[in-house]
């Protein structure tokens, strides 16, 4: 399957978004970043805290307005949207939260959590409305019994399974999972990616995975951007990226993940990266990785690094990948 | 075998709620020896903190409550000692590192007024020698501009260099046991290994035993020589890294291991292995093993009797039915059987 066959479903075009932190100074959470996403395809967005992926995820569903570029979705850019349509696009894309107990209100029923979306968009009305309440249950692992509770009731994987639920039930198109398991135990971690898997394949739908943990992503996802201080360093299919990563911060980050087997582990060599992840506010100029990168050059201080495409499908950005 | 610095025996920590007792670690033994690491690994809820805030005493009590058991720390009996002497020994002969270093600090303190607070209570030492050492301290945890950041308030720091101010604190008196409770857990994976680092080397200099409690089952093949496996308040597992690892002998163990995904290997299944269920009611825990209802090899007597500590290697004991003579034959599941091939072959693929 070569990528021209693929259709792309969502396109992001330069974007950028600045957030005012006092008189003309900005903080660069997305700062000019472009990607497509292919229909049916799980695209991973990692990166460390702070590096603007759920800024970008966020803005991806019109929770922000972008500060410059744009976002189309099937060729529609959505932030231009307006009236009626907007109802349309709101229920094709949908959100899975990182945190299962902050995201559900404490004060609604599981099942007008859950059926909230069904309402606002009419969908189902009376007793249609009730089985597909259940219905959506149990397609997550949940019960009928489960409807009538509150959030509180339920342990940190079946929260999250409700908020999956409740994403589900305007029957979604593409949905943003904001590290939708990093809040879980490891047991149930696996339950839940089971469980989001099982449901793509089921209804042909389209994910980006926003998520710190690499082992995870690798698994999930078709392909992998990696993202570091607002840009998109690396961005290529997960398999390519963990056997050939190019980008030397790629490079650290794979290395600095356990691996759990104690002699690979043990006897590894792991490029330790020095200093922490700099300020978005007043980032520098050149290539973001610059202060902490081994191998940076005068270019690289000067000169910010294009997203190119080095080999058929894997794009990098940095001036010493030729 | 180097010298046993600390001996838990039996332990039993219930704490009273309102809505009842929760058992939250029912029966706990193992040993520490001198300048080893040792790790316990185990979901949230499974009585790993618990029994780690045991020993330096950190339980509110009430509502915890010691049920049984003793923890002997060089021989003397924690659980005896009043609140004056087990202020004599947190902060002096143990140390302990909190997995949240942005609610851990003190905010009102500037940093390296935490640090010699330790120095000036246990040492008795003036503010000018304490200072001194917490400059030291300071410089061998990598802190840049030592001088400065010693005067700042933790707000001024950073994650990574929280925790670095938070390890300097816990072994600024030189401390013969380090507890460290998910140190790395709140951190990003490049300051992770930082800290890693950071804590192999200074074991080395300065030859502290370790307590990890970690959730991470690489960042236990990376830092530990000894592994516990915690589930439901007991110890289901223990051995050396390596035999946990290559031959574990307990169904949760082999959960754990393949509910995670690989970095290294490259994905043939489609669908990870997980192990359905949620873990068991502390307060009323079952009579037989707690594994048993996530169990997929449960037998008649798993439910009805807790499994005892099968030997299988030096060090390595199981808590397991499956590990008597008389219970059927169980294969590793497939993943874990080509992981100790790999190992075979030297850890080369």
């Amino acid at each position: 399957m070569t990528k021209k066959e693929k259709e792309v479903l969502v396109s992001v075009k330069n974007l950028k978004k600045y957030f005012s932190v006092g008189r003309k100074t900005w903080l660069k959470a997305v700062d000019d970043i472009s990607f497509d996403i292919y229909k049916g395809e799980t695209l991973g967005l990692v990166g460390e805290s702070g590096c603007g992926k759920s800024t970008c995820g966020r803005t991806l569903l019109r929770v922000y307005n972008p500060t410059g570029g744009s976002i189309e979705y099937n060729g529609q850019n959505v932030h231009k949207i307006k009236g009626g349509d907007l109802k349309g696009y709101n229920k094709k894309a949908q959100m899975i939260f990182q945190d299962p107990y902050a995201s559900l209100n404490p004060r609604m029923l599981v099942s007008n959590i859950v059926s909230e979306g069904i309402d606002i968009h009419g969908l189902y009305k009376g007793k249609e409305r009730q089985e597909r309440i259940y219905e959506l249950l149990e397609l997550v692992g949940l019960n009928k019994e489960h409807s009538n509770r509150f959030a509180h009731e339920f342990s940190g994987g079946q929260r999250q399974r409700i908020g999956i639920a409740r994403a589900l039930a305007v029957n979604p198109e593409f949905i943003v999972c904001d590290e939708p398991i990093s809040a879980l135990d490891v047991s149930v971690q696996a339950q839940v990616v089971n469980l989001l898997q099982d449901l793509q394949q089921q209804y042909g739908l389209t994910y980006l995975f926003i998520a710190h943990d690499l082992s995870m992503v690798r698994y999930i996802s078709d392909r992998v951007a990696v993202m570091y201080l607002g840009a998109i360093a690396e961005l290529t299919t997960s398999n390519e990226l963990y056997n050939n990563p190019m980008h030397p911060y790629t490079q650290a980050l794979l290395s600095s993940i356990p691996i759990p087997d104690p002699r690979i582990e043990q006897s590894r060599k792991r490029i330790v990266l020095e200093g922490e992840v700099p300020s978005p506010i007043n980032p520098p100029a050149g290539c973001k990785f610059v202060a902490r990168c081994s191998k940076a050059k005068d270019e690289c201080r000067d000169i910010r690094p294009e997203l190119k495409e080095v080999k058929p499908g894997h794009f990098v950005a940095c001036h010493l990948v030729k | 075998m180097s010298r046993k610095l600390l001996e838990i025996k039996d332990l039993y920590v219930s704490f009273d709620t309102y809505a009842g007792e929760i058992q939250a670690v029912r029966g706990v033994s193992f040993d520490l020896y001198e300048g080893e690491t040792l790790a316990i690994v185990g979901e949230s809820g499974c009585g790993k903190s618990v029994t780690a805030k045991s020993i330096m005493r950190l339980n509110p009590e009430p509502p915890a409550r010691f049920k049984g058991g003793e923890i002997l720390f060089n021989g003397e009996d924690i659980i005896k000692k009043s609140n004056s002497e087990m202020r004599a020994v947190r902060g002096h002969k143990i140390g302990m590192i909190f997995q949240d270093p942005m609610t851990s600090l003190n905010p009102t303190m500037p940093v390296g007024k935490q640090i010699i607070e330790g120095l000036r209570k246990h040492k008795k030492l003036s503010y000018k020698d304490a200072k001194k050492i917490a400059l030291d301290m300071l410089k061998l945890v990598q802190i840049p501009n030592a001088e400065q950041r010693f005067n700042e308030y933790p707000h001024q720091f950073s994650g990574g260099m929280r925790q670095r101010a938070m390890i300097a604190i816990a072994l600024v008196c030189n401390p013969e046991l380090l507890i460290a409770d998910e140190p790395t857990t709140a951190l990003d994976v490049t300051i992770q290994a930082q800290i890693l680092e950071l804590m192999k080397d200074l074991q080395n200099k300065i030859n502290t035993s370790i307590i990890m409690i970690t959730h991470d089952l690489g960042v236990v093949a990376n830092i530990s020589q000894r592994v516990i496996v915690m589930y439901g308040g007991v110890i289901v597992e223990q051995g050396v890294t390596d035999d946990i690892y290559y031959n574990s002998r307990h169904p949760y163990t082999w959960g754990l291991q393949n509910s995670v995904p690989r970095l290294d290997i490259v994905k043939e299944e489609t669908r990870l292995t997980s192990i359905e269920g949620t873990p068991p009611d502390l307060f009323a825990p079952p009579p037989g093993c707690p594994f048993a209802d996530r169990c997929e090899y449960t037998m008649k007597i798993c439910r009805a009797k807790m499994p005892p500590f099968f030997d299988i290697n030096e060090g390595h004991k199981a808590a397991c039915w499956l590990n008597h003579p008389d219970s059927p034959k169980t294969e590793n599941p497939s993943r874990l059987k080509k992981q100790s091939n790999t190992a075979e072959n030297g850890g080369k693929e």
